[in-house]
């Protein structure tokens, strides 16, 4: 029988979901979802114990203090419990996505209520078997007190909520604004692109230093851009499509000193259509792809050719090149983040799409459809 | 021992080199810088591709091989492994001399995966842009092996760097593309025959074999064509049901029936179910030994 000689595969180590995997009493719940949990527990106990010591200061001779410290621990427990845990665990039936699982909708909003009044009930009875007395009672001999406690409790409890959820949201934003202006930050600075071009730079000081001044202002002006473009709110800014198509001739230059005579391209921007606003560096990754995928695997190299045109309600922008293509039953290699987010960005730029015409050899041409603004008038 | 060490240092070693990149400035750069930090070196030729590289490697016998990863046609990676594949290894039917197998040294701009699997390796490598310091070293490596490699130890030493360089560019290979990612199984293959696609079961396939642009899907009794590239198919399949066995090939390892070897030492292996016979390359050799 043949004997199987795998070399040993080092693997690039896989990153965590979560350093901590939290105690395990709460291994039943979404392991992303734990730490806060656990966070959000530790608060409520702190406060817990701040309530019942001031209830039995502020009258010592109403609440002894270790009543004071069952109820108080009881009930926030309980509430907890019905409030965070439980709520993570309807997370399907909520709709709610991780890592926090909160969810703005009515739905949600009857689990918390049911559940503040559920734990509020459950904890006054573990209260009431401590202390042997009924809280119950107190409903006929004094209401008053009665609905006291229960909104108070209610009302703390609201408290906790409203700030965990407003925390926990304004985290969830922040990272996901964060992740988006890495990744397009990542895409347009694609570290292969940036170290070849600074290898040409080292290589052109030597021997043609005025060429080399000019890729310089070239990559200075694309870094600027790119750089412009990720601060503004993952990309969300506008720009002049003349402004557009200057950076992306920056952007062929370099890959043209690059690649030499194995590049040709041409910039067509009819000079109506030069003030257009678009997103800044929309069809730099378009680009990009054309090269990377089209051209560069081809020997001869090839053309990329870049227009604007107005056509009816809109404006269409066309990245096309003579490379290899793409064969349509194949999933499209590589990571087809760049395609992903030009998808993405021109949905989210009131409502405009993109198609990708390819064919095996024949070259890719993805064309970019945005709403046509009317010319301002000066 | 030592007296080879010093005559490396004192006399600067005579050798030849190829360098395989397809950016003009850069393969210039690559050539001036070596001119510097090796006088003696001598390029024998520039090429732009992959595919030539391993031409004119195959022509010229270069002690010194540069390989940029990125190329166009076959990546750096991809042309060594052919290299190693088709280096003559004894003089018989050619002009030459049967020459010791180059010296590799990888050039990549931004390869983390290469980077760390080259480590790993031990396999010599530069980064772009390469560094006057870092070549320098690179050099004396290079020298310090190639010395050793003139010692006459007979014609076993010859063999030598081809075998380092199997197992080195055998692990290489395992990583597979560098940069791809795990991709999901492949469970059925879509084929289109004529007017229809056909769907065939990937417990069905034997032989997967490159055949110009085309890929053949062989099952026992039927051949269909896709267009999907064997790169981009392997990660798709799994490496304990199909082994590669050559550049081109691809067989499923329980329908293996025996592997024999011809007298030039070669392996060829015939399934069970069909008739043809099928090579296995020197990269792939060392999974076939009696146990």
């Amino acid at each position: 029988m043949p004997e199987s000689l795998h070399p040993p595969i080092a693997h690039p180590p896989v990153p965590a979901m979560t350093s901590n995997p939290g105690p395990w009493w709460l291994h039943w719940l979404p392991a992303e979802s734990r730490a806060g949990v656990m966070r959000r527990a530790l608060v409520v106990w702190g406060v817990a114990a701040v309530i019942a010591l001031l209830q039995s200061f502020a009258n010592p001779a109403q609440h002894r203090l270790d009543y004071s410290l069952v109820y108080s621990y009881a009930i926030s427990t309980s509430i907890w419990f019905f409030t965070d845990p439980v709520r993570i665990a309807l997370r399907r039936w909520l709709g709610a996505q991780p890592p926090h699982y909160w969810q703005h909708s009515w739905r949600n909003t009857w689990v918390l209520l049911a559940g503040v009044v559920f734990g509020y009930a459950l904890g006054t009875s573990v209260g009431d078997a401590y202390a042997g007395r009924s809280t119950w009672e107190l409903l006929t001999i004094a209401p008053q007190q009665f609905w006291g406690f229960l909104l108070g409790s209610a009302g703390i409890s609201a408290g906790f909520l409203f700030f965990f959820y407003h925390r926990d949201r304004a985290r969830a934003l922040e990272l996901q604004a964060t992740e988006a202006r890495l990744k397009l930050l990542e895409t347009q600075l694609e570290p292969h692109m940036l170290f070849n071009t600074l290898a040409n730079l080292r290589a052109l000081i030597a021997t043609d230093p005025p060429r080399a001044v000019q890729m310089l202002d070239r990559l200075n002006d694309y870094l600027r851009a790119t750089l412009t473009a990720s601060r503004t709110e993952g990309g969300s800014g506008q720009h002049t499509l003349q402004k557009e198509f200057m950076r992306l001739g920056d952007y062929l230059e370099l890959m043209a000193v690059r690649m030499g005579p194995r590049l040709e391209h041409r910039l067509q921007l009819p000079e109506s259509l030069q003030h257009h606003p678009v997103p800044p560096l929309l069809l730099q990754p378009l680009v990009e792809n054309a090269i990377r995928h089209g051209l560069e695997p081809q020997l001869g190299g090839g053309c990329i050719t870049v227009d604007a045109r107005a056509d009816g309600p809109w404006l269409v922008l066309e990245v096309s090149d003579t490379g290899v293509g793409m064969d349509r039953s194949v999933a499209p290699a590589g990571d087809g983040f760049g395609l992903a987010q030009v998808h993405e960005r021109v949905a989210t730029y009131a409502g405009g799409r993109v198609d990708v015409v390819a064919a095996l050899e024949k070259g890719t041409t993805v064309r970019v459809w945005l709403p046509l603004l009317p010319a301002r008038s000066a | 021992m030592d007296a080879t060490a010093l005559t490396a240092n004192d006399e600067p070693l005579v050798a030849t080199a190829l360098i395989a990149e397809d950016e003009p400035l850069l393969a210039a750069a690559l050539q001036a810088e070596l001119a510097r930090a090796w006088p003696t070196l001598r390029i024998l030729a520039t090429v732009a591709s992959g595919t030539q590289a391993v031409e004119q490697a195959l022509a010229l016998r270069p002690d010194v091989l540069f390989l940029d990863i990125r190329m166009p046609g076959q990546s750096g990676l991809e042309a060594a492994a052919t290299l190693a594949e088709e280096w003559p290894t004894d003089a018989h039917g050619v002009g030459l001399a049967a020459a010791p197998f180059p010296a590799l040294v990888f050039v990549t701009a931004y390869d983390q995966y290469a980077v760390q699997a080259f480590e790993a390796q031990a396999v010599d490598y530069l980064l772009k842009p390469v560094q006057s310091a870092r070549l320098d070293q690179t050099v004396q490596r290079l020298q310090h092996r190639l010395a050793q490699r003139i010692q006459p130890v007979g014609s076993a030493a010859h063999a030598a760097p081809l075998e380092v360089a199997l197992a080195q560019l055998r692990a290489l290979v395992a990583l597979g593309v560098p940069n791809a990612p795990a991709a999901e199984p492949l469970r059925v293959i879509q084929a289109s025959v004529g007017k229809h696609i056909r769907l065939v079961p990937v417990e069905d396939v034997l032989v997967f074999e490159a055949a110009d642009k085309y890929l053949r899907v062989l099952t026992q009794d039927a051949e269909f064509l896709i267009r999907t590239p064997l790169k981009e198919l392997l990660p798709r399949l799994e490496p304990e049901v199909f082994w590669q066995v050559h550049r081109g090939t691809v067989v499923r390892a329980n329908a293996i029936d025996s592997v024999q070897r011809d007298e030039a030492g070669k392996l060829s292996l015939v399934l069970r179910g069909r008739s043809e016979r099928w090579q296995v390359s020197r990269l792939y050799a060392q999974r076939f030994r009696a146990m």
